[in-house]
């Protein structure tokens, strides 16, 4: 995809706005160092940032760390204990994390004038930094607001050796004495998953699942995963199907490298049996125009997680034009907006009230609808982040200033 | 530090005779970690977080997507009556008459006196935000560049206003006069400069604070057709 494409999409406006700005940070180098080069929202995000960025003139170099399976456990049980959840974390894995580090330190030159490192397995790079070269920024994609002490106290003098940290909303930051930018998450609106579609190839999608098109879709986009709460969402749609005749649809990745993932499921499966109106379809990797198609042919999209770092899920359904019903929760509450873009609930019977309430008013959900689209529009797409990354870029130059005056473009 | 206007001599009004150079602006926002949960927090924090901070939290709705015009946009008003439940307190946060001030440090006693005048009413319970529902304290850098639009007289300005993007309207009409401690508005500023006394003091005296950014666009362009502009 080129800038030029988005111009439809995004607005000309937008796009204009971007070269404008890029002309104060030409000919930078950015350096984006994280974990995976697949698979997962940061390398799903960088696959796209990067040659927009290029396109603009930054010179934008992608770089992967590399570690072993034992190192990746370590890091997936910081994960968790960052995400406030108990994991006990021993002195030998913070060893293998320290180990691991030592290695990617020899092996992954530093080649930005901004180096951006993204989460927390990469982040002990900063060791490589010398005196007034380039400028580092931990760029942390996860929800850090209620940390497990051990994991935070351990990563936190590595992050305040940074210039700068970004995280996603207002209630992750942390008391840092280095500043702090807010970049929130987007969705790419080119996408295999949210990208226009035919009706055929929706039509498709829902005759190969034995979903009726004739009547309304409940529909809810998640792995199977407790904190998102499927059992509640299969409470709420048995009360709603008591006033409206309708369907309702859990569809996720797979699960099987996630004991935890089989065991929902299960459970799932077992409350959904003997209800041909509820599709559980565990879909495999590569699944996202078949996703795309399930959103786009529902009448309303649920996201009733119970915690939730971002959930961008909700964006990539409000930009169908779908109201949804999310918990109030995490970044839902950023994009739900409770009556104008969806309803924020605290329970099944609040969302099977909204759902009942929206399958009964057509009007509402086509406003909710339009609503939903001008507010990701707005603010969750792919081409506000690439605006976002070139001003952090630019505020690391102007440390300590509140207003930067820019002067006239270079080129001007 | 060096006030922000010393180092922002290039934007805005120049001088007597110059003409007005339309400026624009960018902006990101920045975290300060900093987080209330419930009013006392609140006074204690608003002592020491940044202006910066305090000018985001009463301004930054403005250039925000609104679906229903919003009847507040101070986001402290907002969160005492939404999180806390305090809906006296709320209203007279709300109350607060933003055009009072040229400075934010003026501002900032005036909320802060507001807020402690609330918790020093007999009865007054302190309440806790619920989770996930506390304040958390922001501010925003600023980027400021010209757009390339110049008016070269007041005929040419009026002409030019329409094409002037929301953002840069907010540059020139809200921002400028409170945060870079000017005494009006950019546009009062400069008409006045150019001999339009009447009408400078005609556009200083609207409230932007309860209007949105296109409909003072609009009273603007009212006021100059009344003068014979446009």
């Amino acid at each position: 995809m080129q800038l030029e494409d988005y111009a439809e999409v995004a607005g000309r406006d937008v796009i204009e706005e971007l070269r404008v700005l890029a002309e104060y940070v030409k000919g930078r180098r950015l350096q984006n160092i994280n974990s995976t080069p697949v698979g997962g929202g940061v390398a799903e995000i960088l696959t796209r940032l990067v040659p927009l960025l290029r396109e603009l003139g930054i010179e934008t170099t992608w770089d992967v760390i590399k570690g072993d399976e034992t190192f990746f456990n370590v890091t997936k049980a910081f994960h968790n204990a960052l995400h406030g959840v108990p994991e006990e974390i021993t002195e030998e894995m913070l060893e293998c994390y320290r180990q691991t580090t030592e290695q990617n330190l020899r092996e992954v030159p530093i080649t930005g004038d901004v180096v951006f490192i993204h989460d927390p397995q990469p982040a002990g790079l900063i060791a490589a930094r010398n005196g007034a070269g380039a400028r580092w920024v931990w760029r942390c994609h996860i929800d850090v607001s209620s940390p497990e002490p051990r994991v935070w106290e351990f990563l936190r003098p590595l992050v305040e050796r940074y210039d700068a940290a970004i995280f996603s909303m207002p209630g992750f930051a942390q008391k840092l004495p280095v500043p702090q930018f807010m970049v929130a998450p987007s969705i790419d609106p080119l996408s295999a998953k949210n990208r226009e579609l035919e009706p055929r190839q929706v039509s498709a999608v829902f005759e190969k699942y034995h979903i009726d098109p004739g009547r309304p879709v409940l529909t809810q986009i998640s792995r199977f995963d407790r904190l998102k709460d499927p059992l509640g969402v299969i409470a709420a749609y048995r009360m709603v199907k008591r006033r409206h005749d309708c369907q309702l649809v859990l569809a996720g990745g797979g699960a099987s490298d996630d004991p935890e993932g089989e065991q929902v499921l299960r459970e799932v499966q077992e409350a959904a049996a003997g209800d041909p109106d509820i599709h559980v379809l565990l879909l495999p990797p590569f699944s996202d125009l078949e996703i795309n198609a399930l959103v786009r042919g529902s009448t309303i999209v649920l996201q009733k997680s119970i915690k939730e770092g971002f959930g961008l899920t909700v964006s990539e359904a409000l930009w169908k034009k779908k109201p949804v019903i999310g918990g109030a929760v995490g970044g839902i509450r950023l994009q739900v907006i409770h009556g104008v873009t969806g309803f924020l609930v605290h329970s099944p019977e609040g969302a099977a009230m909204r759902a009942a309430q929206l399958l009964a008013d057509s009007e509402l959900r086509r406003r909710m609808g339009e609503n939903g689209y001008l507010h990701v529009k707005q603010n969750f797409l792919l081409t506000r982040h690439v605006k976002d990354y070139m001003l952090v870029m630019l505020a690391l130059e102007h440390p300590g200033e509140d207003i930067v005056s820019l002067g006239a473009p270079p080129w001007s | 530090m060096a006030a922000p206007a010393q180092r922002l001599q290039a934007s805005g009004p120049q001088a007597h005779t110059e003409p007005f150079l339309f400026y624009t602006e960018r902006r990101l926002v920045e975290l300060t970690g900093l987080r209330a949960r419930s009013l006392a927090e609140l006074v204690a924090i608003l002592r020491q977080v940044p202006g910066s901070s305090i000018f985001y939290h009463t301004h930054h709705l403005f250039l925000s997507h609104h679906f229903e015009k919003p009847v507040v946009y101070n986001e402290f008003a907002l969160w005492a009556g939404e999180a806390l439940q305090e809906q006296v307190l709320a209203e007279k946060l709300a109350a607060i008459d933003l055009r009072e001030f040229t400075s934010i440090r003026q501002l900032r006693q005036a909320i802060l006196a507001v807020v402690e005048q609330h918790l020093r009413r007999p009865g007054v319970e302190q309440r806790a935000a619920p989770p996930g529902d506390e304040f958390h304290f922001c501010k925003s850098k600023s980027f400021v560049m010209p757009t390339g639009m110049v008016a070269h007289d007041v005929r040419e300005f009026f002409a030019l206003l329409p094409q002037v993007t929301n953002i840069s309207f907010y540059f020139h009409f809200l921002e400028a006069r409170l945060r870079l401690e000017r005494p009006t508005n950019d546009f009062s500023q400069w008409l006045s400069w150019r001999g339009e006394t009447a009408l400078a003091a005609a556009i200083d005296a609207l409230d932007p604070y309860t209007r949105t950014l296109d409909e003072l666009k609009a009273d603007l362009l009212a006021l100059g057709r009344r003068h014979g502009y446009g």
